[in-house]
């Protein structure tokens, strides 16, 4: 070959996304997925419903990964260099979701259900908030980094899953660490005896208190009679967009429009002038606005996609598909596995980690968690859980084809960040039943105001997070690394 | 480990945080620029994609300007002139 051609082929070969190591491994990931799925069906067609979970999961990984999509970046970037790339990603995602979200609604596909109101809300999010700016990412970020090759964010997933079932399933010394009346509550429920209701700090807090708290969307607040005003201008207008544009805008007062004004040095900016900041605040990251409206659409379609597949197999839960395809192993008492039908996080994640204890011997079903609400089925056919696989691998494909996945081994002290962080994190999103997707994202888009709290309290643990990341931080650079 | 912040030339500095995520690479790329004069350079390297978004808005928003961007096997190295 001429020296110019090879110079050519190689310059193809350095901006190609496919031609070369990395690239050809994502081709294989790819390839293999692809494999498995169709082999599946033509097992059982029926498969269908848990591979809608894995496809859309390696979507969401694909979004998360291009847009470097990270709610704990929204909360911790913000407070702690004043950069508001992520909350506006977020915001523009939420906005979106909450009306592809309201389409489903409307056609009569929602899996949704509002989420109880109580002071838990607000102190899972606190204690899940504080959590995140250790490890280094949110619940959803977590999983996207481990597809980076982030072994950090691998050790999150670990200690979040463990964490999670560890909680769930409290034993009997933490009963008196509840109070009386929760012990009180919990036995007038008349539940089964196997699930040891009155038992366990966890189940307590569960039947005697969460159960005895009502929620509802801002639709069914309306109720107006009419389906579309209920859930568009309830849900979707009151409920989401307008709450969005208003952190939007307290966001471009706060952090945007100083920067921008001296930028285009405007000294009385007119309301175009404004306009325009706010327009650039909102496009400033390219990527993460692609991300955004990405998300929205695809976590939309989702429940559209599960919730017809539901009404095809005429089912209301995958248990009882799993159970008329042969599986019957690992099913709740009530026949059921965890099957919220939209992107969702933590619950599949308390799952692994309880089917792991289960196989050590512990009994993980004596509580109302595992027992009664979602049981623990083999990993290999729960069907959120490979959806969080699928993050995991469609942020891998598309790392490796950028040329951005390297195995990233961490030190003592982020090892450490990262599984107490972890903890800390699944704990929180048990107290407040969700973690920044379910507790947040797939609330607040389907009229659940309950997710602008648990926002509230990630916010505020975020920031008392980032004041004692920054103290920790100026400890350990004092007087040498900056001073040169 | 390490962080590696030093002088690698007239008005050139390097800070080196490979190994390090979110929101180290961000943080740490704060508080070297504040370290540089107007027009000095600073050569970034970091390998944890995400703090890339957050370290785009944070120096451009600052007025900084980052004039070249080299990146492959996951690492990045940035060089950022201060405003």
């Amino acid at each position: 070959m001429s020296s110019n051609v090879a110079e050519t082929m190689n310059g193809i070969r350095e901006r190609s996304m496919l031609a070369h190591r990395g690239g050809y491994t994502a081709i294989g990931i790819s390839a293999l997925v692809t494999l498995l799925s169709v082999m599946l069906l033509m097992m059982d067609t029926r498969w269908v419903y848990l591979l809608v979970y894995v496809w859309f999961g390696v979507a969401y990984g694909i979004f998360l990964q291009y847009g470097r999509f990270c709610m704990a970046s929204a909360v911790r970037d913000l407070f702690a260099v004043k950069v508001p790339r992520m909350a506006v990603g977020v915001m523009i995602a939420t906005a979106l979701f909450s009306i592809t979200a309201g389409l489903v609604t409307v056609s009569g596909y929602s899996t949704f259900h509002p989420h109880p109101l109580g002071w838990h809300i607000i102190i899972g999010g606190l204690i899940f908030g504080f959590g995140m700016v250790f490890t280094g990412g949110c619940a959803s970020g977590s999983l996207y980094k481990s597809g980076e090759g982030n072994i950090a964010s691998m050790l999150v997933l670990v200690s979040i899953s463990f964490s999670q079932a560890l909680f769930a399933d409290l034993g009997s010394w933490s009963n008196s660490l509840a109070p009386s009346s929760w012990a009180a509550s919990a036995a007038e429920k008349g539940m089964p005896e196997e699930l040891s209701v009155t038992d366990g700090w966890f189940d307590l807090f569960t039947t005697g208190y969460v159960w005895d708290l009502s929620g509802g969307t801002v639709a069914d607040a309306l109720a107006t009679g009419n389906t579309w005003l209920d859930v568009f201008v309830g849900n979707a207008l009151l409920g989401a967009i307008l709450p969005t544009i208003v952190i939007l805008a307290v966001l471009y007062l706060t952090t945007y429009r100083k920067g921008y004004m001296r930028r285009s040095k405007l000294e009385a900016p007119t309301f175009a002038d404004e306009m325009r900041g706010f327009w650039g605040m909102l496009t400033a990251s390219k990527n993460t606005a692609l991300a955004g409206l990405g998300l929205g659409v695809f976590a939309g379609l989702q429940m559209w996609a599960t919730g017809a597949l539901r009404e095809h197999y005429n089912i209301f839960n995958f248990g009882e598909l799993l159970q008329k395809m042969g599986y019957t192993e690992g099913m709740s008492i009530q026949q059921t596995v965890f099957d919220p039908g939209y992107w969702y996080i933590t619950t599949q994640e308390a799952q692994l980690g309880g089917w792991i204890l289960d196989l050590l011997g512990r009994d993980m079903m004596d509580n109302v968690f595992f027992g009664l609400e979602n049981g623990i089925p083999n990993p290999l056919i729960n069907a959120p859980l490979l959806m969080s696989v699928g993050i995991i691998l469609g942020a891998a494909v598309l790392a490796l084809m950028r040329r951005e996945f390297k195995w990233k081994v961490p030190n003592m002290e982020t090892a450490t960040f990262a599984l107490v962080g972890g903890a800390l994190m699944g704990i929180g999103a048990r107290l407040g039943m969700g973690c920044n997707v379910g507790a947040f994202f797939a609330a607040v888009t389907n009229g659940d105001l309950s997710g602008w709290i648990f926002l509230a309290g990630m916010t505020l643990g975020g920031l008392v997070g980032v004041k004692a990341f920054n103290m920790w931080l100026e400890r350990k650079t004092a007087g040498d690394v900056f001073d040169i | 480990m390490a962080i590696k912040f030093g002088k690698t030339g007239e008005g050139e500095y390097e800070l080196d945080v490979k190994g390090y995520t979110c929101p180290h690479p961000q943080m740490y790329t704060k508080k070297a620029l504040q370290k540089l004069g107007s027009g000095e350079v600073l050569n970034l390297i970091f390998d944890n994609p995400s703090s890339g978004e957050s370290i785009i808005a944070m120096v451009e928003g600052e007025g900084n300007e980052i004039f070249d961007r080299q990146n492959g096997d996951g690492a990045f190295v940035w060089k950022i002139r201060k405003g």
